[in-house]
């Protein structure tokens, strides 16, 4: 009986840790999220040295077969350092979509390429979890029609994974004949999301695809969200704190006024729990496959919730300067609002809860 | 991350169930968490202590079972007792604060005295801590004890003292140097209840019920011996108690309990002929509560773990009394709405449910977010011990 990282998990984090601290400072992130829809390549080359693109992907295609807990806490130093890299698409929900529905012929051909962190693939599947805009997408013999919003790592993927209105999962190239593409600029400038548009666009069916495929690559995505945002949330209150502890007004640091220490510790106190709700999700998703979606779920929605929270009340804390652009805040406060919405709002996930759970039709 | 428990651990829980099958039916039908136990109580008590199930670690010598302590053990039998519906171990605070104090801090005599009869339920203690001057600033306390020849003379009121009424025996806070510095010039005693010039009147709470008393001394004379520790040192003493009271509150399954308790609710109670659970606000409250409360079951966990390794959790620690008694006033709250006018019976009243113990709750939860270290008090230990946040300048005197 052991609830805690193993000492090897604890060395990944410290190097992830050690590697966007010295790679990507904030004066990068600040030049990053001027081309939100370019890949930092050189930032990626480094991360896929360290192995990130292929920790899911077992051995035998060239990746290092870690499991769900240690990629939700590599995303959570990526969320820590904000960092504008394409992993959840890339290296979390595509390599899984390819292990659970393709044919041994496209894991082959694939898996290997992401693992050395060739390639960068994107990922549809948002309409599997709520269509807006008329979106949805409909498979026909070998193509695609439709529209798919809100594709994870959308810039420059060599490769896209579609779910199509039926729970079939589809590999599309960017350069095939009728897919048009746009970007959407949102809030968080350091993940780029984007439109397809499909007229009769020639795709390859992933040939074990399922409905609970689609929905563990849900899960897993909705358990990286909250790990990214338990690591944003994380930063935000170490920089309240910090901030408090300089900044003086009335002649004392404000940090010694409770009411700046106690936005603090209520800040913590939502925290510190979730960070064990993060780490069973995503244990879950390997090892305990019965409670794995609802604590997907519970995961996903909590953090949104605790994570809107801390990123109001570090911002406030910071007083005016929280504001500015000036100490960078925002990027955080807007990692943790775009965390919350991709694959499904609170709401939305508290409702697939309920009906997990027959609470609910 | 590994959460088997081992075959180990395995075989020791068959060692609990095949105890809780053999011995069930003579366990009583409940046990009052405080006050005084009844004789079954006791016999129970005393057959869980034999076959080390009550006071598993405590030395043989003094009454105990005399086990290595293991937490893992301990949890097991907790969850073991708490599945079969059987109630566990005695818990009040003669056992879960006076006994580590006086194993810890006791002289053989006091340890040899009182252990025993207080683990098996036979002398029942209430805590003399809060005075109505001195809550979250418990060392101002002015309780006085004053020396007159092999005795201390006791003047003063405490508050907050729950089983006062029913306990044999008072551990006490008294200021015996007041020209001391405040934490310098307490010391712990224990005494009888029955020792003359103590009186205790009932203190009835927003619940309408008496669950404190307030005491008051008027010339109680203490013989010098019944100090525990050294004279001036008390301070020292009770925060050696205060250490083993934080694993009162806070506890999960408690928690998870009481949140089943409210799904079965929302799956019986209607309006408009709708049951609750079908309610898309009620419902999403619900699993909001349910998504909080798996934070804190997983971050039990993680103390648990934390615990067997020796190691300090820190925040995840100091977080637990703020967060779990807000959530558990959380799902009292959503019973309660879920209720509707219902929600607001009280006392005997016609349509009232569950004996009126969701309101109950809900004021007496209240009364547990203010007790023991109220909500703010906690928000400066987590900012000050957990974060590193600087202390309130002190004002001048």
């Amino acid at each position: 009986m052991e609830f805690a990282l193993s000492e090897e998990q604890r060395m990944l984090q410290d190097s992830v840790r050690r590697f966007l601290e010295q790679n990507s400072p904030l004066d990068k992130v600040r030049l990053a999220a001027g081309n939100t829809h370019t890949v930092q390549r050189s930032l990626w080359a480094g991360a896929s040295e360290l192995g990130i693109p292929g920790m899911l992907i077992p051995e035998d295609f060239g990746g290092m077969g870690l499991g769900f807990l240690d990629a939700a806490i590599v995303y959570e130093m990526f969320g820590r350092y904000v960092a504008p890299l394409p992993f959840l698409g890339t290296a979390v929900m595509a390599p899984l979509a390819l292990m659970l529905a393709g044919s041994e012929a496209q894991q082959e051909k694939w898996l290997p390429k992401i693992a050395a962190g060739e390639i960068i693939a994107g990922v549809a599947v948002t309409e599997s979890i709520g269509v807006r805009e008329g979106a949805g997408v409909k498979a026909g013999k070998g193509t695609l029609t439709g529209k798919a919003l809100f594709v994870v790592d959308w810039a420059e993927a060599d490769l896209y994974i579609v779910a199509d209105s039926d729970h079939g999962f589809h590999l599309v190239l960017p350069d095939a004949k009728g897919l048009s593409r746009r970007a959407l600029n949102t809030i968080d400038k350091t993940r780029s999301v984007g439109e397809l548009v499909f007229d009769q666009v020639a795709a390859e069916p992933l040939p074990r695809s399922s409905a609970d495929a689609v929905a563990r690559v849900i899960d897993a995505g909705r358990v990286m969200l909250a790990a990214d945002t338990l690591g944003a949330g994380q930063m935000m209150i170490e920089k309240a704190v910090a901030y408090a502890g300089e900044r003086k007004q009335f002649g004392r640091v404000i940090g010694s006024f409770q009411a700046v220490k106690h936005l603090c510790a209520e800040m913590a106190a939502a925290l510190e729990p979730s960070r064990s709700l993060v780490w069973y999700a995503a244990h879950a998703l390997d090892e305990v496959p019965d409670d794995a979606r609802l604590m997907a779920c519970h995961a996903k929605s909590h953090l949104s919730e605790v994570g809107r929270f801390v990123a109001r009340t570090a911002t406030e804390v910071h007083g005016g300067m929280g504001f500015t652009d000036l100490l960078g805040l925002h990027y955080w406060f807007k990692r943790i609002g775009f965390d919350r919405q991709l694959l499904g709002g609170p709401e939305l996930v508290r409702l697939e809860a309920a009906r997990l759970q027959g609470w609910a039709a | 991350m590994d959460l088997a428990y081992g075959p180990k651990y395995e075989a020791f829980r068959e060692e609990v169930r095949a105890f809780l099958t053999k011995y069930k039916s003579q366990a009583p039908k409940g046990l009052g968490a405080a006050g005084r136990p009844s004789p079954e109580a006791c016999s129970w008590q005393q057959l869980l202590i034999q076959h080390g199930y009550a006071a598993r670690t405590i030395p043989k010598d003094y009454g105990g079972y005399g086990a290595k302590p293991d937490i893992l053990e301990s949890r097991i039998i907790a969850e073991e007792f708490s599945a079969a519906r059987v109630p566990s171990a005695l818990q009040n605070q003669g056992i879960s604060m006076l006994v580590p104090t006086l194993l810890e801090l006791g002289t053989e005599e006091q340890k040899k005295k009182w252990v025993k009869p207080t683990l098996r339920g036979e002398v029942v203690w209430c805590q003399g801590y809060s005075e109505p001057g001195s809550g979250s600033d418990l060392a101002s306390l002015q309780t006085r004890a004053t020396v007159d020849g092999d005795d201390f003379v006791i003047n003063g009121q405490k508050i907050w003292t729950s089983t006062a009424h029913e306990a044999d025996m008072i551990f006490c806070l008294v200021r015996t140097e007041p020209d001391k510095p405040k934490h310098e010039g307490i010391s712990y005693l224990i005494f009888s209840m029955k020792t003359p010039g103590i009186e205790v009147r009932p203190l009835t709470t927003m619940t309408g019920h008496a669950e404190f008393n307030e005491v008051f001394f008027t010339d109680v004379r203490v013989p010098k011996t019944q100090i525990v520790g050294q004279r001036g040192q008390g301070w020292f003493v009770a925060n050696a108690t205060l250490k083993h009271e934080r694993g009162m509150l806070g506890d999960p399954a408690a928690m998870e309990t009481r949140f089943q308790a409210l799904v079965d609710l929302m799956h019986e109670e209607t309006v408009d002929g709708q049951r609750a659970i079908d309610n898309p606000i009620f419902r999403d409250r619900l699993v909001r509560l349910q998504a909080e409360l798996a934070a804190m079951k997983f971050n039990g966990l993680r103390l648990l773990t934390s615990a067997s390794k020796g190691e300090d959790p820190g925040l995840a620690r100091l977080i637990v009394k703020l967060q779990s008694c807000e959530l558990t006033h959380q799902i009292s709250a959503l019973a309660i709405d879920v209720m509707g006018e219902l929600g607001v019976l009280y006392d005997d009243s016609p349509y009232l449910r569950s004996h009126g113990s969701w309101q109950w709750g809900y004021m007496f939860q209240l009364g547990l977010i203010i007790g023991g270290g109220t909500a703010q008090i906690q928000k400066n230990i987590i900012s000050e011990r957990g974060l590193g946040m600087p202390r309130e300048p002190k004002l001048a005197k």
